[in-house]
């Protein structure tokens, strides 16, 4: 009966309708999608800091390394020995060796006490031998077992790796993750139940049109249309709303964070939201708001009925 | 085109409102429902826009039973019936071409040709230079002729007007009962509650009187009970 160009059409001129009427009363509907895009732009920014995080300590994490201090008595001649041997195996990348003399002078040269080491009569560093895992090798568990490999050595005082903070740090991305995902899942609720909210209120103040639009042969579908696209809008506005300030925040905190890499050697810089978390945020933020009205409606538009 | 048999109404808590009423109005006929207050004229109209399900009986419109039809198919049935109120139930805060307008962006006409049709309705009732206006800035009765521009502008087959002139002077009365004739004329049917006889019987179509309920003139006698029609 209706042609498809026409309904087209139809749905063109509701949905910008429905735009221009939101428009033309922007203080509450701006409250509205202020509370959206806050509220959405706070999971999605903790979400961009865990992922710079994340790529940061991906940076770091072919770089786990076994420290080897030797035994008071180990001289450098047998570290260099067990130095030899250590290189021949498999799963060893490289070795380099620091003797005693080399550490001492290091400290002296760093810490400012050389003065102080100068009354001592033995040099009270051990030898240091650190082992770097091959690619293959360079993975938490392995590296653990290698670890333990060492200690058994007898010229070994103590083993040490350098990754066991990293591994901490991924205990706690990982919470982090989650605590996000907790944050997000709660909020989308509480956008939900202000978009359907305010379109309740909508409802409420057009039960006249609406009582009149059913007399005169207006069906669910009709009636439904203006306000299912006002929640859309609600959606895209507030999703925009909040790519906005995840946006603005992390250029906020890109010049004092290049500042810190500097001071780190690196010339790291804090990446925003991309292409694909940015559809992702659109697409979730106008779900909600369409949810959102679809929920109002069903629950509101049956109990208006003409008498 | 509407038919009545054996039509019971009883409102929850209170005793039957129509009791047993039949009767028929043919295409392009028109007729006046009358009776005192209270006698179930309103009842009658609301059962025929489907505002309201019989108790008993079947309401028939070209021969389709709408006392049964699912929620979806109500609207499609109003869109048949033209319904004018003695409120009006205009909305305010549009133009009255806006007003107007309504049963086509309802219907999906073309934009094109709502224009076309929503001044053709407008001349009719006499209208054309105010639809720019506000309902508000109308008088009575201009107002009540625009809610018959709107009842009529996607030319329905029936049109129902519940007490149109129950507030306005015998002379514009008469000028809107003269208007819902012209529109018999052109082969729609007309029903129209009134209490106003003097009008009734100047106008010389056929009545219906509902007393407590029943219909005592105009009807049709009804079929022994237990098996309607
Ligand atoms: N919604 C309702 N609930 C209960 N009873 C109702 C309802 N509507 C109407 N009635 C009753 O049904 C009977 C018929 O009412 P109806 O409105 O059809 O009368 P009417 O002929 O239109 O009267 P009037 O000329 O005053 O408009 C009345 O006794 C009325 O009290
Ligand atoms: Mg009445």
């Amino acid at each position: 009966m209706i042609s498809p160009s026409v309904y087209i059409a139809r749905h063109m001129q509701v949905m910008l309708a429905t735009l221009g009427d939101m428009i033309r009363s922007p203080m509450s509907n701006l409250m509205t999608i202020a509370v959206m895009g806050i509220a959405l732009a706070l999971p999605t920014g903790l979400h961009v800091i865990l992922k710079n995080v994340q790529q940061v300590t991906a940076q770091w994490d072919g770089a786990a390394q076994i420290s080897l201090f030797m035994k008071p008595s180990v001289t450098d001649k047998q570290a260099d020995q067990l130095a030899n041997i250590l290189q021949k195996r498999q799963d060893v990348k490289s070795v380099t060796r620091i003797t005693r003399s080399e550490a001492l002078e290091e400290f002296r040269k760093n810490s400012g006490f050389g003065e102080a080491l100068e009354a001592l009569e033995d040099n009270p560093f051990p030898a240091v031998i650190v082992v770097f895992p091959t690619e293959q090798s360079d993975n938490l568990l392995t590296v653990q077992t290698m670890l333990a490999s060492f200690k058994q050595r007898p010229e070994v005082e103590l083993a040490q790796l350098d990754m066991q903070w990293l591994k901490r740090l991924y205990a706690i991305m990982d919470f982090g993750r989650r605590g996000i995902w907790v944050l997000a899942a709660m909020l989308s609720l509480s956008v939900l139940l202000v978009v359907g909210n305010t379109i309740r209120l909508a409802i409420q103040n057009r039960r006249d049109e609406i009582e009149i639009i059913k007399l005169i042969g207006g069906t669910d579908a009709f009636i439904r249309r203006p306000f299912l696209y006002t929640g859309f809008w609600y959606g895209l506005s507030g999703g925009i709303l909040s790519w906005l300030l995840v946006t603005l925040s992390i250029w906020l905190l890109s010049g004092p964070v290049s500042q810190l890499a500097t001071l780190y050697d690196s010339n790291y810089s804090l990446s925003s939201l991309d292409l694909l978390g940015s559809i992702i945020l659109l697409g979730l933020s106008i779900f909600l708001g369409l949810a959102g009205s679809w929920i109002a409606v069903s629950r509101h538009l049956d109990a208006i009925e003409p008498e | 085109m509407i038919e009545f048999h054996n039509v019971s109404k009883r409102y929850p808590g209170s005793g039957d409102a129509l009791s047993r009423v039949s009767f028929k109005l043919a295409g392009g006929e028109m007729a006046f429902l009358t009776g005192h207050s209270g006698a179930g004229k309103s009842t009658l109209l609301k059962l025929i826009a489907v505002l309201i399900r019989p108790t008993n009986g079947q309401v028939l419109i070209n021969n389709e039973n709408i006392g049964h039809i699912s929620r979806r198919r109500i609207p499609y049935v109003r869109r048949n019936v033209g319904i004018i109120f003695q409120d009006h139930k205009l909305l305010f805060d549009r133009t009255v071409f806006d007003n107007v307008a309504l049963p086509l962006v309802i219907a999906g006409v073309s934009h094109r040709e709502i224009g076309r049709r929503v001044r053709a309705s407008l001349d009719k009732v006499g209208l054309l230079n105010k639809e720019k206006s506000l309902p508000i800035t109308l008088s009575g009765g201009q107002q009540q002729r625009v809610g018959i521009a709107r009842a009529v502008v996607n030319k329905p087959p029936i049109l129902l007007a519940d007490e149109p002139t129950g507030n306005l002077d015998p002379e514009l009365s008469r000028e809107i009962m003269e208007l819902f004739a012209q529109f018999q004329q052109v082969g729609v049917s007309v029903l129209i509650a009134s209490h106003d006889l003097d009008l009734i019987s100047q106008m010389g179509h056929k009545v219906l009187t509902l007393d407590e309920g029943r219909m005592v003139a105009g009807g049709m006698h009804n079929a022994p009970q237990g098996e309607p029609r």
